[in-house]
């Protein structure tokens, strides 16, 4: 509760109220619009003749018979078989976020566990990792994918993205199960568990808030990554960011950006609903490196 | 716990890193030195009664057989990073003799690809750093004043621009500032200057894409200041008040200095993060104006000529500068773990 004597002036409080507005708007403001426009054709979207066209769609009554149009997202959809990008990113997602919790859970509460010297080097080797941009690495992934005949399919882009994963999630659960207190597994060794029995039957129960978290921000990775899904992807099995820059690649004809921009919305809404149900894990997940680190 | 437990613990996600992230490092400084096997050049002297004549064809077995046995290409050392495409050592000097004056010598050097890039990099990274910094600072500052029911929604329109994949939050904004489009128009209806294309200059189009990786990555700022600020003592704000500090000063003074740990490391995680700058270039189609490292990677990889040895090289030279960048982190790191000890 703020005090009296902490209470601001009328005049800041509003200087403040506005800002809010106007950052919320600059915030959510292009969302809006894209997706309003989405339903409009590529005339009334990118008006010569006038700005407002884009809202009230005039060429589109005109083409159409009606103010809005599935037409942008029937030719993304089905005729240039964006829904195929969407059950390759669905699979990619699924994967990724499945195996890098399994190997990261494992490896990051053996880090939080051994007092040894060499868990700090394992940490500051994977802190270097992350902070490598994923697209020097691909360089080095081509010539063996290439040899080996791995390139172009899901499961390799899978591996490679949970790899890459790896050093982010490590520190995220390391950090997060150093808050889970030692006595509890350890009791459970002098009960007899083995190490294994013990993290199956002690911390498993108790480490889903974190595992969620870190698992909100390898999703999160899979999703938007662009540099290596575009680069070890064959054509045939683009993910959704890779498929519309190759909507961008097939010039600007008309109708193509309109593709575009309906593919684009689609991709965004995944990621809304995302933020919808699980904001507090994300700005915990946000914050959680700031406050240890 | 025993070395050897952890062994087993640590072994997948060890082994991911190692072969996917440790190896493929070592695989790109290895093939930078190499360059692809040019093809086997034969001369053939044929003699006529009317004169001989030397002909020059390739040989395509020896090629072959050639390419099949060292897979890796010719060796050339450093040779790569100081060609025309990276660090042009030679075509550098010869600027730096020929040119007058300073602005000459860096509009010479900013003909050359890695230095082109390098400038357009490093101004991204040191002016849209400092500038998300200050806007998240003040988002923060003016959301903590708000009632706790409106402060969820806040955050959750905030937290949008953030999380959207960078190329599709990039291609939203480049389809708005096209000329055709709404705020294409109203910057053209304000500048008074209906043939004003923000694609067309370099300056606008840096400051496009500056503006972009502001809109994107303040929120992130935002919401580790905002969760700072909740720790921020409120004993000392109000001796600061009793003492007479305006609410400048009490900012400037009491509150800032709070935060500082936490404005170190969005610093620290924000440069790392923008001198990759890839995505909003692609998204802005802004290679003409603007190209970074992570771009020229991209550019050389893709196509119908794969061009690994060139790619490599850049992966190196980059590798190298998120190294200089980070360096700072890792001393911090280190004596963190020291003083613990």
């Amino acid at each position: 509760m703020v005090s009296r004597a902490r209470r601001a002036p009328a005049s800041l409080r509003f200087a403040t109220s506005a800002f809010v507005v106007i950052w919320i708007v600059i915030a959510a403001f292009p969302f809006l619009w894209t997706l309003w426009g989405s339903f409009k054709v590529e005339l009334d979207f990118f008006s010569i003749a006038d700005w407002t066209n884009a809202l009230t769609g005039p060429k589109t009554l005109d083409t159409y018979g009606s103010r809005f149009t599935l037409a942008g997202y029937e030719g993304a959809w089905l005729k240039e078989e964006f829904w195929r990008s969407a059950i390759n990113t669905v699979i990619v997602c699924f994967f990724v976020v499945i195996t890098s919790l399994t190997i990261g859970t494992l490896g990051g509460y053996a880090l939080s566990r051994s007092g040894y010297r060499y868990t700090f080097w394992l940490l500051i080797a994977a802190l270097i990792f992350r902070a490598m941009p994923p697209i020097t690495l691909v360089a080095g992934y081509l010539l063996p994918f290439f040899e080996w005949n791995l390139w172009g399919r899901l499961s390799t882009t899978v591996i490679v993205l949970v790899a890459i994963n790896q050093p982010f999630t490590l520190w995220m659960l390391h950090s997060f199960f150093q808050s889970i207190p030692k006595e509890l597994d350890e009791s459970a060794k002098v009960d007899g568990c083995t190490q294994f029995q013990a993290f199956r039957n002690v911390i498993i129960p108790v480490m889903w808030p974190g595992v969620i978290t870190t698992g909100l921000f390898s999703f999160l990775l899979a999703y938007n990554d662009f540099a290596v899904t575009s680069m070890l992807l064959s054509d045939d099995n683009r993910t959704m960011v890779p498929k519309i820059a190759a909507f961008l690649g097939t010039t600007y004809t008309e109708g193509n950006v309109m593709f575009a921009v309906s593919a684009a919305i689609s991709a965004t809404v995944p990621l809304f609903i995302l933020v919808m149900f699980f904001q507090r894990q994300i700005v915990s997940g946000l914050t959680a490196g700031a406050v240890k680190g | 716990m025993k070395h050897r437990t952890f062994f087993w613990f640590f072994l997948p996600t060890g082994l991911a890193m190692l072969l996917f992230i440790a190896l493929p490092i070592v695989s790109v400084a290895i093939q930078s030195v190499f360059t692809p096997h040019g093809a086997v050049i034969e001369t053939v002297k044929t003699c006529t009664p009317f004169g001989c004549k030397e002909e020059t064809t390739i040989n395509q077995d020896a090629t072959r057989e050639l390419r099949e046995s060292q897979p890796l290409g010719r060796f050339v050392g450093t040779g790569i990073y100081f060609d025309r495409g990276h660090l042009a050592v030679q075509e550098v000097g010869e600027a730096w003799q020929t040119s007058q004056g300073l602005g000459d010598f860096a509009a010479k050097l900013g003909n050359l690809p890695f230095y082109r890039a390098m400038a357009f990099t490093l101004t991204f990274t040191f002016v849209a750093t400092p500038m998300l910094i200050v806007l998240g600072l003040f988002i923060a500052l003016a959301v903590n004043t708000l009632s706790q029911r409106i402060k969820g929604l806040v955050i959750f329109f905030s937290l949008l621009p953030f999380t959207v994949t960078p190329l599709i939050g990039s291609l939203i904004l480049f389809w708005m500032i096209d000329s055709r489009g709404i705020l294409g128009t109203a910057i053209q209806w304000m500048a008074d200057d209906p043939g004003l294309s923000l694609k067309a200059s370099t300056s606008l189009t840096w400051i496009m894409l500056i503006v972009y990786q502001v809109w994107h990555a303040a929120p992130f700022a935002f919401v580790v200041f905002y969760a700072g600020l909740q720790t921020l003592p409120q004993d000392q704000l109000e001796s600061a008040q009793i003492d007479g500090a305006t609410r400048w000063q009490q900012v400037r003074y009491v509150v800032v200095p709070h935060l500082m740990p936490l404005v170190t490391f969005v610093a620290l995680i924000m440069l790392m993060d923008n001198f990759r700058v890839f995505e909003p270039i692609v998204g802005f189609n802004a290679s003409a104006h603007a190209t970074s490292l992570s771009w020229i990677i991209f550019n050389d990889l893709g196509g119908e000529t794969r061009q690994l040895s060139a790619a490599s090289a850049t992966s190196v030279l980059t590798i190298i500068g998120v190294a200089i960048l980070l360096s700072p982190v890792l001393v911090r790191t280190w004596r963190d773990f020291r003083s613990k000890k």
